[in-house]
Order: C-alpha cells, then sequence, then structure tokens
C-alpha cells in the first residue's frame, strides 16, 4: 500500500509530473550525447581532410534534396563483408564537416562512403540520366533533369559563411570567391589557385556539356570526392580504436 | 484560454446580431498577428530565393488570410457570451477540433499508405518513378513517412488527446480558439512539410525532414497545444490525473524537447528555405538518432498508449488490469527509451562506448514496453467472449499483439550481432510495418470506430459486418507485407556476407537487388490489401455520420459491484 | 456520472481484485500486483546488462570511457576478422602473387583460385560498366569477345586494369578521337560522307547521296593515321577496328556521326589505388579467360 500511495503526488499535480517526465528523459540524453563532444576519441586524428569546395557542397545540397539517403547509406561499418565491398570502414573524421550527416539507415542501393573516383564522369552522367541503360537490374530513379537545370551559384557564399558560423573553417576569401570558385571547379579551364583553398581538388567539365555549370556537374563534382580525402596509406588504425 | 477577458468590439464591426459582443482577447489577438503574418509572408515571397520557397510563402499568406475571415466570420456567428462550461450540470464538451482531426487523419490515413504503396511499386518497378523530379522515390519517400505518422498519427493523437483529457478530467476543452488552433496550426505544417518533400525542400534528416520555417511553425502550434491541454488538467473535476493523461504529457513534453534540440538550424536567410544543421557528423548522427527513435518511443509509442489506456477499457467494459503496472511501465518505459537511440547506429562510426550503451537499454526496455501490452491484453480477462461479436474491440487487441511483436523484435534487433545482419536491410522495414500497421495502424482505426459514433451522436457504427471486413483484409495485408520484409532483409543480409569457401565475397550489390524483386512485389500485394481495409473503413464512417439511423446496437456494461 | 467516493473501494466480480477506487468517465482500475514473471524477466534483463556494462567499453569519463574487461573494439575485431581471411587465403595469395599470368592459366589450382577472387571483384567494381557478364555496353567495352581496343594478351589486359584508359593516371593509356565536326575539321557534309564510309567498311547499307571515293579521300586523310589505312583499329592508340562488324559504340549512322562531331574517348579509371595487385591479377585472369583473350 504505502509505496504505491506515494504516486498520487504525480497524479494530482500537473506540473510535478511534467517535472518528473523531464528529469527522466534528460538523463539518457546527456550521458550519451555531451561527451561526444568532449572526448578527444570521438573524432580520430588523420590527415588530408578539408571542407567541401563550393561546388561540392552544391552538389551535395542536391543529394540531399533528391532523397538519394532514402536508399544509399555513406557509412562503411567495421563488418568484414563491408569493408571487402567498400573498403575501409567509415571514420568520424570523414564527415565531420557534414551538415547533417548523411550516413542513411538503408541500402536499397549499395553504399557511397567511397565511391568517388571509383567510375568515370560519363558514367554518372549516364547513370543518373537513366541506370538501367548501365545496370539492367538497378531499381534506382533516373535523374533526366540533373543536367539540364543550371546551376544557382548565386547563394553559395551565404550558405558558406552559415556553415562558417556553425565551426567550418571556411576563409572570408573562401566566401567571397564561393560562385567564381564553383564555376572553375566546374570547367576544364585552368582553375587558378583552386587547389590552393582546396587542396586536392579536382577541377573538370563533370557534366560534359561545354559552358554550362549544371546541376549534374554539382553533384558529380560531389559524388568524385567521396571517401577520397583521408590519406589511408599514412592513417594509423590502432590509434584510433574506440 | 483568453474568453473572460473581453474588450468591447470596434465600432461598426459586428452586425446586427452583435449587439453587445466583443471581440475576446483570442480573436482580435490571433486576427491581427494573421494580419501581420500575411502581409510578412506576402514581403517574404517577394524576396524569396526560390519560387518553391515563395509558393510556400504564399500558403502562409493565404492560411492567414482565411483566419482573418475565419475569425471575422465565427464573431458574426457567435453568442454573444462564450459557451457554456456546464449544461444541466454536465460539461459542456468541445467535439468540433476533434471532429476535424479525426476526419482529417483519415483523409491523411488514405493519402499516406497511397504513396506508400506508390514507393513499394517504385521499387519493384522503377517506372513507375516516371522520371519526374516530384515524384521519385526520394522524395516520395519522406512524404510517405511523414504522412503516416505526423498527419494520420499525429491527427489521431491531438483528435483522441482532446476527447480523453476533457472525458476523464470531465470539463469543457480550455480555450476558445486555442483548439481551432492547434489542429488547423498543426494541418497547415503537414501541408507546408508535404509540399515541400515534393518540391525539393528538405533537410535530409529522416523524420525531421521539414525545412527551418515548417519547424519554427510547428513549434508554435506545439506550444499552444501543451497548453490547451495543460489547462483542461488544471480545470479538471477528478481529484487524480488518469493514466492515459500521463502518457500524453509524456508525449507532448518529450517530442517538443527532441524536435527542438533535433532542429537546431541556421537557416541561410529568411528569404531561403534552406538551412544547415548546427550539429554535423558523429554528433549529428547521435542527436538524429535519440530524435529518431524516440519519436518511435514518445510519438509512436507513449501517444498510442495513452489511447490504449482509454479506449480498451471502455470498448471492454472492463477496469484497467493493474495500476501498478502502470506506474512501473510508465516511469520505466519513458527512462528507458531516451537510452536506446544509439541501436540504429551499430558497427558505425559512433563510438563503441555509446553502442553499448543503447543496447543494453534496448534490451532492458523490454519489460518495460510490455507492461503495456500486459496492462491492455489482461484488461480483457472477463470480456474475452466479446471478441467473437465485437470486431472494432478485436481490432484494438489485435493492436496490443502486434504491439508486443514489435517490441519484442525491437531489442532482438538491437542486439549487435542481431543488428549487423538487420540494419540497412528490409528486415528494419518488416520491423517497422509489424509495428505502424499492426500497432499504430490497427489501435487507431479502432479509436476512430470508437469515437466517431461518440462525437457524431450515433447509437452505433453504419455496418459492424464492414469492421469485420476491414479486420480481415488489413490483417491479411499486414501478415502478407512483414512477412515478406523479414525473408527480404535475412535473405538480403546474408547474401551480403555470404562467402565463398575459397573465402571471397559470393554476391555481388545488384545480385541482391534482383533477388528482392519478387518480395517487393508480394510487399505492394500485402500494402494494397491494406489500403484496401482503410478504404472499407472511410466508407463505413461515412455512412456513419451520413445516416442518422444506426444499424446495430452498441455494447454491454461494465460488470462492477460494491465490495463486501 | 460522478467519481466514486474513494473510500467506497470496489471489487471487480469477475477477478475478486479490488479496484483503486477512482474512476474516470467510466473507467476503473484494479490494483492487481505486478505479474510476477514480468518483475523476474525485467530484473535479469537488468542484471545482465550490469554485466554486460562491465565486460565491454560503456561508461563516459571525463577524458576517457570504460573500456570494458577484454578491451574489446570493434574496430579491434574487425582487424582480426580481416586477418583471419588472409590466413585462410594466405597460402594461394601468395602462390598468386608469384606465378606469372601464363603459369596462373597453365596451373588449374591457381586458375580456379584466381577466377574466383576476380569474380568477386568484377561484380561490384567492374559490372556496373562492363555488365555483369562483362558483355559491355555503349561505349563501354565487351570483355568477352574477340576484339580488344587495347591489346587482348593477359599483360596487356593487365595494364588497362591497372592504369586505366584516359585515367588521369600517369601510366594510363592515352589517345582518343578528334571533335571533327565541332572543331570544324570536317564539314557536316563530310562527316556524313565518312560516315557511310564506314559502314561500307563493314558492308553496311549507305546512302543514296554516298560517293565512295570522297569517302574513302576523307577517310584516309583523316581517320588512316588511327584506324589504319585499310580500317583495321590500332591497339597503340585504342582506335577500334571498323571493319569486323563489332561495334564499341553503335552501327547505325546517327551514333557514327555524333561520334565525329563531338569525338570520342570514354574513361575507365585506374585501380592500382583501390585494389591490392594480387586481386588485379586475378582481375585479369578472370577478363581474359571470359571468352575473347588473345
Ligand atoms: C530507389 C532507390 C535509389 C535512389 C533513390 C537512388 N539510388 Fe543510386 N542506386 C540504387 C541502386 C539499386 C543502385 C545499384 C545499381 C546501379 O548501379 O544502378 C544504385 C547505384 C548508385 C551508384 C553506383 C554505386 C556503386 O558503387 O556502384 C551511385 C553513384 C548512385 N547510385 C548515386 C545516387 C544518387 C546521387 C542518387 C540521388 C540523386 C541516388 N543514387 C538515388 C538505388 C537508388
Ligand atoms: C567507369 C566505367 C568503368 C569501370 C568501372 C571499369 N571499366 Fe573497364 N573500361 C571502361 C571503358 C569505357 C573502356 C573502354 C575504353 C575505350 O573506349 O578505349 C574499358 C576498357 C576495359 C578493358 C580493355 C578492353 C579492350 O578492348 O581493350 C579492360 C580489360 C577492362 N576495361 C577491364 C576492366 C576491369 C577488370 C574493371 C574492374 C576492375 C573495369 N574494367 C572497370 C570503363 C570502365
Ligand atoms: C587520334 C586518333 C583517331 C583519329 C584521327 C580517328 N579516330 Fe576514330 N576512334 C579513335 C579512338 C581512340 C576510338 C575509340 C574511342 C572510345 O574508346 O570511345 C575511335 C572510335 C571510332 C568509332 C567508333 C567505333 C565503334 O566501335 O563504335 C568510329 C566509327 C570511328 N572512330 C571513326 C573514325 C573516322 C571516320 C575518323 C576520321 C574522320 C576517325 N575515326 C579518326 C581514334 C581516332
Ligand atoms: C499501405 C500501407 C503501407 C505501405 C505499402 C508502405 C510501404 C513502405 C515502403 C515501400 C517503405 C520504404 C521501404 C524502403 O525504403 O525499402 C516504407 C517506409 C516506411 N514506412 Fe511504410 N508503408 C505503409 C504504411 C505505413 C504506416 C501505416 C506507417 C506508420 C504509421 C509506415 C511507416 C513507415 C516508416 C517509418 C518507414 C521508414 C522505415 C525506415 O526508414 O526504416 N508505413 N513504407
Ligand atoms: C522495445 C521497443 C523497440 C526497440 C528496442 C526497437 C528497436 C529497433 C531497432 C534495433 C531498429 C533498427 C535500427 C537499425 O538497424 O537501423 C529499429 C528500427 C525502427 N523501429 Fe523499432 N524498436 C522498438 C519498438 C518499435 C515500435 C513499437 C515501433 C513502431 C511503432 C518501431 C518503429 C521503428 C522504426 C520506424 C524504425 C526504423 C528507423 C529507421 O531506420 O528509419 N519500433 N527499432
Ligand atoms: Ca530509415
Ligand atoms: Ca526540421
Ligand atoms: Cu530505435
Amino acid at each position: 500500500m504505502s509505496l504505491w500511495q506515494k504516486h498520487a503526488i504525480f497524479e494530482k499535480n500537473s506540473i510535478i509530473l511534467i517535472i518528473g517526465v523531464l528529469v527522466m528523459i534528460s538523463i539518457g540524453g546527456l550521458v550519451e550525447i555531451l561527451p561526444l563532444f568532449y572526448l578527444k576519441s570521438t573524432i580520430e586524428k588523420v590527415e588530408g581532410l578539408r571542407p567541401y569546395t563550393p561546388l561540392e557542397l552544391a552538389g551535395r545540397n542536391i543529394y540531399v534534396r533528391e532523397g538519394c539517403y532514402t536508399c544509399h547509406s555513406q557509412m562503411i561499418r567495421s563488418l568484414r563483408d563491408e569493408v571487402e565491398r567498400y573498403g575501409h570502414y567509415s571514420l568520424a573524421a570523414e564527415s565531420m564537416y557534414d551538415h547533417p550527416f548523411q550516413w542513411g539507415s538503408k541500402r536499397n542501393g549499395p553504399d557511397l562512403a567511397r565511391v568517388g573516383a571509383k567510375y568515370s564522369d560519363e558514367w554518372h552522367r549516364q547513370h543518373l540520366a537513366d541506370p538501367r541503360s548501365l545496370v539492367p537490374g538497378s531499381i534506382m530513379p533516373s535523374y533526366p533533369w540533373l543536367a539540364k537545370t543550371e546551376l544557382d551559384v548565386s547563394h553559395l557564399g551565404e550558405d558558406m559563411n552559415v556553415l562558417a558560423l556553425e565551426g567550418t573553417p571556411y576563409t572570408a576569401d573562401m566566401i567571397t570567391k564561393a560562385a567564381a570558385d564553383a564555376k572553375a571547379q566546374a570547367s576544364d579551364e585552368d582553375p587558378g589557385d583552386l587547389a590552393a583553398r582546396y587542396p586536392k581538388v579536382i577541377a573538370r567539365n563533370f557534366d560534359g556539356r561545354p559552358g554550362a555549370v549544371t546541376e549534374a556537374d554539382a553533384l558529380i563534382a560531389y559524388l568524385q570526392m567521396l571517401g577520397t580525402l583521408v590519406d589511408f596509406k599514412i592513417y594509423d588504425d590502432k590509434a584510433n580504436l574506440r | 484560454m483568453a474568453q473572460s477577458a473581453t474588450i468591447p468590439a470596434k465600432g461598426g464591426s459586428g452586425g446586427p446580431g452583435a449587439v453587445g459582443k466583443s471581440l475576446t482577447v483570442g480573436e482580435l489577438g490571433l486576427g491581427l498577428a494573421a494580419v501581420l503574418m500575411a502581409f510578412f509572408s506576402i514581403y517574404v515571397a517577394a524576396k524569396a530565393y526560390t519560387p518553391e520557397y515563395a509558393f510556400h510563402a504564399y500558403v502562409f499568406a493565404a492560411a492567414s488570410i482565411a483566419a482573418v475571415f475565419a475569425i471575422g466570420n465565427r464573431y458574426m456567428n457567435r453568442d454573444a457570451a462564450p459557451p457554456a462550461q456546464f449544461i444541466d450540470g454536465k460539461p459542456n464538451y468541445n467535439y468540433g477540433p476533434i471532429k476535424f482531426s479525426t476526419l482529417i487523419s483519415l483523409f491523411w490515413g488514405v493519402a499516406g499508405f497511397l504513396v506508400g504503396l506508390i514507393i513499394a511499386l517504385q521499387l519493384a518497378f522503377p517506372a513507375m518513378n516516371f522520371d519526374l523530379p516530384w515524384i521519385s522515390f526520394g522524395r516520395l519517400r519522406p512524404l510517405h513517412t511523414s504522412a503516416v505518422i505526423f498527419a494520420f498519427g499525429g491527427n489521431v493523437l491531438l483528435a483522441t488527446s482532446f476527447y480523453v483529457v476533457q472525458r476523464t478530467c470531465r470539463t469543457r476543452l480550455a480555450g476558445d480558439l486555442a483548439p481551432w488552433f492547434v489542429v488547423l496550426g498543426y494541418n497547415l505544417f503537414i501541408v507546408i512539410a508535404g509540399t515541400g518533400y515534393l518540391l525539393g525542400i528538405t533537410q535530409g534528416k529522416e523524420y525531421a525532414e521539414p525545412e527551418w520555417y515548417s519547424d519554427l511553425w510547428l513549434t508554435v502550434v506545439w506550444v499552444v497545444y501543451l497548453l490547451v491541454f495543460l489547462a483542461t488538467i488544471w480545470k479538471r473535476e477528478e481529484p487524480h490525473i488518469y493514466v492515459a493523461n500521463w502518457f500524453y504529457i509524456a508525449f507532448i513534453v518529450t517530442i517538443a524537447v527532441l524536435h527542438l534540440v533535433n532542429n537546431t538550424t541556421v537557416p541561410v536567410s529568411i528569404f531561403s528555405p534552406k538551412s544547415y544543421i548546427v550539429w554535423s557528423g558523429v554528433q549529428d548522427a547521435m542527436v538524429q538518432w535519440w530524435y529518431g527513435h524516440n519519436a518511435v518511443g514518445f510519438f509512436l509509442t507513449a501517444g498510442f498508449l495513452a489511447i490504449m489506456y482509454y479506449f480498451v477499457p471502455k470498448q471492454a467494459g472492463r477496469p484497467v488490469y493493474s495500476y501498478r503496472l502502470s506506474i512501473i511501465h510508465f516511469w520505466a518505459l519513458i527512462f528507458m527509451y531516451i537510452w536506446a537511440g544509439p541501436h540504429h547506429l551499430h558497427y558505425t562510426a559512433l563510438p563503441d562506448w555509446a553502442q553499448t550503451l543503447g543496447m543494453v537499454f534496448s534490451i532492458m526496455l523490454w519489460m518495460p514496453s510490455w507492461g503495456g501490452m500486459i496492462n491492455g491484453l489482461m484488461t480483457l480477462s472477463g470480456a474475452w467472449d466479446k471478441l467473437r461479436t465485437d470486431p472494432v474491440l478485436r481490432m484494438l487487441v489485435v493492436s496490443i499483439a502486434f504491439y508486443g511483436m514489435s517490441t519484442f523484435e525491437g531489442p532482438l534487433m538491437s542486439v549487435k550481432v542481431v543488428n549487423s545482419l538487420s540494419h540497412y536491410t528490409d528486415w528494419t522495414i518488416g520491423h517497422v510495418h509489424s509495428g505502424a500497421l499492426g500497432w499504430v495502424g490497427f489501435v487507431s482505426f479502432g479509436a476512430i470506430y470508437c469515437l466517431v459514433p461518440w462525437l457524431w451522436g450515433r447509437k452505433g457504427l453504419y455496418s459492424l459486418k464492414l469492421v469485420n471486413w476491414h479486420f480481415w483484409v488489413s490483417t491479411i495485408g499486414i501478415v502478407v507485407y512483414i512477412t515478406s520484409m523479414w525473408v527480404a532483409g535475412i535473405l538480403q543480409g546474408l547474401m551480403w556476407r555470404a562467402y565463398t569457401a575459397l573465402g571471397f565475397l559470393e554476391y555481388s550489390f545488384i545480385e541482391t537487388v534482383d533477388a528482392m524483386h519478387p518480395f517487393y512485389i508480394i510487399r505492394a500485394i500485402g500494402g494494397g490489401l491494406f489500403l484496401a481495409g482503410t478504404l472499407i473503413m472511410v466508407w463505413n464512417i461515412y455512412k456513419t455520420i451520413a445516416s442518422p439511423e444506426p444499424a446495430e446496437s452498441p455494447l454491454g456494461n461494465p460488470s462492477l459491484v460494491p465490495a463486501e | 456520472m460522478s467519481s466514486t467516493n474513494p473510500n467506497v473501494k470496489m471489487v471487480d466480480s469477475h477477478t475478486g481484485t479490488a479496484t483503486t477506487g477512482h474512476e474516470w468517465d467510466g473507467i476503473q482500475e484494479l490494483n492487481t500486483p505486478l505479474p510476477r514473471w514480468w518483475l523476474v524477466i525485467l530484473y535479469a534483463t537488468i542484471v545482465w546488462s550490469v554485466g554486460y556494462v562491465f565486460v565491454y567499453p560503456a561508461i563516459p569519463m571525463i577524458s576517457s570511457f570504460t573500456q570494458g574487461m577484454f578491451g574489446w573494439s570493434s574496430r579491434g575485431d574487425v582487424a582480426s576478422e580481416l586477418n583471419a581471411l588472409k590466413a585462410l587465403r594466405g597460402p594461394m595469395v601468395s602462390a598468386l602473387g608469384g606465378a606469372s599470368l601464363a603459369d596462373i592459366e597453365r596451373d588449374p589450382k591457381l586458375l580456379t583460385f584466381a577466377r574466383a577472387q576476380g569474380k568477386a571483384a568484377f561484380g561490384d567494381n567492374c559490372a556496373p560498366c562492363h555488365g555483369a557478364g562483362g558483355g559491355g555496353s555503349k561505349g563501354f567495352a565487351n570483355l568477352n569477345d574477340d576484339d580488344w581496343l587495347w591489346g587482348g594478351k593477359a599483360e596487356d589486359i593487365q595494364q588497362t586494369i591497372a592504369f586505366g584508359i584516359r585515367s588521369g593516371h600517369p601510366k594510363g593509356r592515352e589517345g582518343s578521337m578528334p571533335a571533327f565536326g565541332r572543331d570544324g575539321i570536317l564539314k557536316s557534309a563530310e562527316v556524313s560522307q565518312v560516315a557511310d564510309f564506314v559502314r561500307s567498311l563493314s558492308g553496311l547499307s549507305t546512302e543514296a547521296s554516298f560517293d565512295k571515293a570522297a569517302g574513302a579521300k576523307i577517310f584516309e586523310e583523316n581517320c588512316a593515321a588511327c584506324h589504319g589505312s585499310d580500317g583495321k583499329g590500332n591497339v597503340e592508340t585504342g582506335a577500334p577496328n571498323l571493319t569486323d562488324k563489332i561495334w564499341l559504340w553503335s552501327s547505325d549512322k546517327a551514333t557514327i556521326v555524333e561520334g565525329l562531331t563531338n569525338g570520342r574517348g570514354n574513361v575507365m579509371p585506374a585501380w592500382v589505388d583501390r585494389l591490392d595487385d594480387t586481386t588485379i591479377k586475378a582481375l585479369t585472369v578472370y577478363v581474359h579467360t571470359l571468352g575473347g583473350g588473345k
């Protein structure tokens, strides 16, 4: 009898009930989330990572917009078959500039964490426009509109400004040059000092259409750099077990 | 909320019938806010970065203008005095917003299931994408999940919570315009979110896809929802708060917390639909699945358990099985659910320690979940025979059985070795839909079948036979759906990790895609049956409301006698 | 209906259990004790969880987290699994590494092993371009016929796979067909003539306006350097044989004109940086023995 009757306090006072609920739901969240911000081991020490170029960022936004994450993961789990099929398991460091993360939760298509440099631009072009022309059994939708839609680069600087505010190391220089950099990366002409701002950047006419900078340019630029930044030849697996 | 404080009406604003009438603070405040909102929306539309965003701004403008007219119209037509709290000593319950939510939940349900069927067909026959951006799989899938969870499920929760809180507090719903603001505002949020997906406006976070401005709007609506609910409890005529209301409160409060933390974004500009979440990478993943798992725990579980706690004893005419179990499983459930999020991130780049916590709390969550199942099922002891004659009760009971099943499967899938197989596969989809179709779907249908005759003052449903048909068609649909997905998922997982005798991967990815094809067709059939059942229900509900003559008689009374 | 007086306890006639004495809208609650089996399982899961938390990494602290009793980690775990796999394949892999391509194809055991490894790698890396059976598609080479753009000997194939074609890799194969039309080298009438000429080389129909001598002249002046005077192609530049009825792109005139207008030169990626040496060797053997090896 006794103890059960004490519960009446929650049943008679909605504010006490709410406080009880808030206390109960706070503990687990705090214990699991906060340490990820202060424990040094959370994000591995790696070489070669850099923020997205303006063109890659625009491509990433198209990836989000089209909902590619509903079919593709970008997270190679530390399991034998996944490492063999897709390459080194994904590191936390590799998505540290991802707002939002795109690890995904369902694989209707293969993992894309390391798809960069695996195929040619022409292949991606054709695959995005009509996947079944290359892979007859594919169930991926066709995205013919990407190559036909011009990319809007006019607000990329503002996007980068917001990301800088949230901690991405974009400099003022990068932000002012955003639109120009996006165009330079999508052309076969000499991109100038783009690589000084974004090491390892690949600049070429991704969509094959001379002159035009399309959404296909941006998306393929993004796909072609996925998983290529960290140099695993010098990465120390043993130092980053956690 | 503001019905007591009144101010005089502006000269000439009322017609002849408005003599002695005055605008309430609520009417005036909301009307002014809507006028401001309309101007602001038009200003934003004019400067919007994208046509899609301009469209949304115009939707807000149109909704604001409609609100001004609706308030004006209401003012013209209403009595001078606020609605009575009691009539003949009985509470004057407020059913208007509940009726609206009930009906629109059916509309969204049909729409959401239909989109589910379409995406199921798209996975079997990719030509169903029609090469159109708006209806390609990647945009329709979030539309499906939001339509079924937030539009269908959300409206069922709004309707039942407003009903249950009034009845179990024996008082009229608090607020005058506020309840209408909640249901209409919430559905405006649904419209903005849903059309946004089709137009490519998304945050790219599962179950939290709406962009920053939809999120802000939802925040406003949700705060008012909480206040209406609480204010009703504050003026209750019962000494104790009924257990269903504990669950509703946990649902409303926790969803608010989850929503705020998982949508902490910075918009690119007020003229842009785009925003960037402040969290990134592994921290964003943890926040996301803390949110995502608890959207299951507090939206799809706590909220619907509240429904169970009212409608099952009501329909069975039996007392709730165990008050003590209610207490223990309520607190244990909300405490443990919060921890379980990392089971969505096993073997990923989330540190091992967090994965361990996610796994052990998922397992400890098993019994607290089953506490709800026991309390629901055992409430029927003494009334089991009613299952033969009452298909509505049967629906409610089967929903509890599915709840028990998916909350057994969930902890199982949280075990790391099991998850290494099930994650990323259709097994997850099978699990989701045993919970979603079986539990959320059926408990909602059961509640709506009960509610409609009560709300519209009918003696019973138009046809119990049709309920029976609905029950069987949909149950077969669910079984077909989930069994095909279990087989598909386990096959897929096994194929991904299969090795040949020489030690090499046996199947390429595309071979595993091919292997799914027959199961995707079977799943679509199952989904089609579930949808067909729902359409039967819609017809039955329509006939119930349209024809005042009851077809069959209502059910028996509780069997309680005074203690000796 | 008013709520029941809490002092008058009710007993449920069916179960004989007392109610709590409250009533909401006709609903009452029984005061049934917690089911014993339920409590037992709840405690059992809690005990098990506490044990698990001791054994595995679990609790975050100020600057670290509890590591568990055996220092287990999922990353350490997969490393040892991969090592086990290496050990399983080890002897065969080193035999493969030591043997020449010709040796491998002569030794049935090595051949089976190499083909098994090759097949596994082919499915996820090459099939998206070359098709599941190696049959290729428009612009993506067929690997099981006798027609080799860059040479069909095992060594040639190995070179192609490792460094790619127009892949940007310094050792990659280079050479592509100019954009005769776009760059103004040929007028569109000339493009049409030479396209018909190419079709005539493999006995396909030509248009009424086709003038064979004119086509031959254009071909000799512009194309022979790569495709040879006889049109039989050249594996040094990757220029296909135009007389053999096997087409990398397509035999229809529109496709040929399109190629002559905009140029041709599809990219095959380099695999040295993604796949290890034995895998590339195994792939070579696999491709070489698909059907059309030289
Ligand atoms: C309905 C599910 C679905 C959606 C949506 C989808 N894909 Fe795919 N994707 C697949 C499937 C299945 C495959 C494997 C067959 C193939 O290569 O087409 C695939 C393959 C790929 C590949 C090749 C990966 C590899 O390693 O072979 C890339 C790259 C890709 N998709 C990118 C995208 C992008 C970018 C988007 C969004 C614009 C997208 N996909 C949307 C299903 C989907
Ligand atoms: C991005 C698409 C792509 C991928 C992936 C790809 N290839 Fe290729 N491959 C090509 C193209 C295109 C050609 C023909 C190049 C040309 O036109 O000269 C080619 C040519 C070849 C050739 C030469 C054929 C000849 O006739 O000389 C071989 C051998 C080959 N590929 C093997 C492979 C193997 C093995 C793999 C997997 C490890 C692979 N390819 C992956 C696109 C690809
Ligand atoms: C600089 C070298 C070069 C010259 C000059 C050249 N070609 Fe080519 N040609 C190639 C190469 C390399 C390819 C294969 C391109 C590829 O791999 O996609 C090719 C492909 C072709 C094809 C497609 C073959 C198929 O199987 O689909 C045709 C047709 C063709 N050439 C005709 C011509 C004609 C006609 C001319 C002259 C007007 C010409 N080529 C001049 C190098 C050349
Ligand atoms: C006619 C009925 C339905 C059909 C045909 C259907 C079909 C589908 C399909 C095809 C998917 C995508 C699976 C994939 O990506 O592989 C999906 C996902 C989903 N559905 Fe349904 N669905 C139906 C009803 C429902 C209901 C009633 C709910 C919830 C109340 C629901 C909740 C979900 C959720 C949450 C997901 C996402 C699962 C995940 O990401 O893991 N569905 N559904
Ligand atoms: C004790 C209760 C439960 C536990 C421990 C649990 C556990 C899990 C696990 C382990 C996954 C798979 C995560 C992954 O591998 O990606 C999952 C997915 C899911 N579960 Fe449950 N589950 C429970 C109850 C429920 C119920 C009752 C519902 C629905 C009403 C539900 C809805 C979902 C959804 C929608 C997903 C898919 C999330 C996503 O990936 O998009 N779960 N759950
Ligand atoms: Ca998901
Ligand atoms: Ca959001
Ligand atoms: Cu979960």
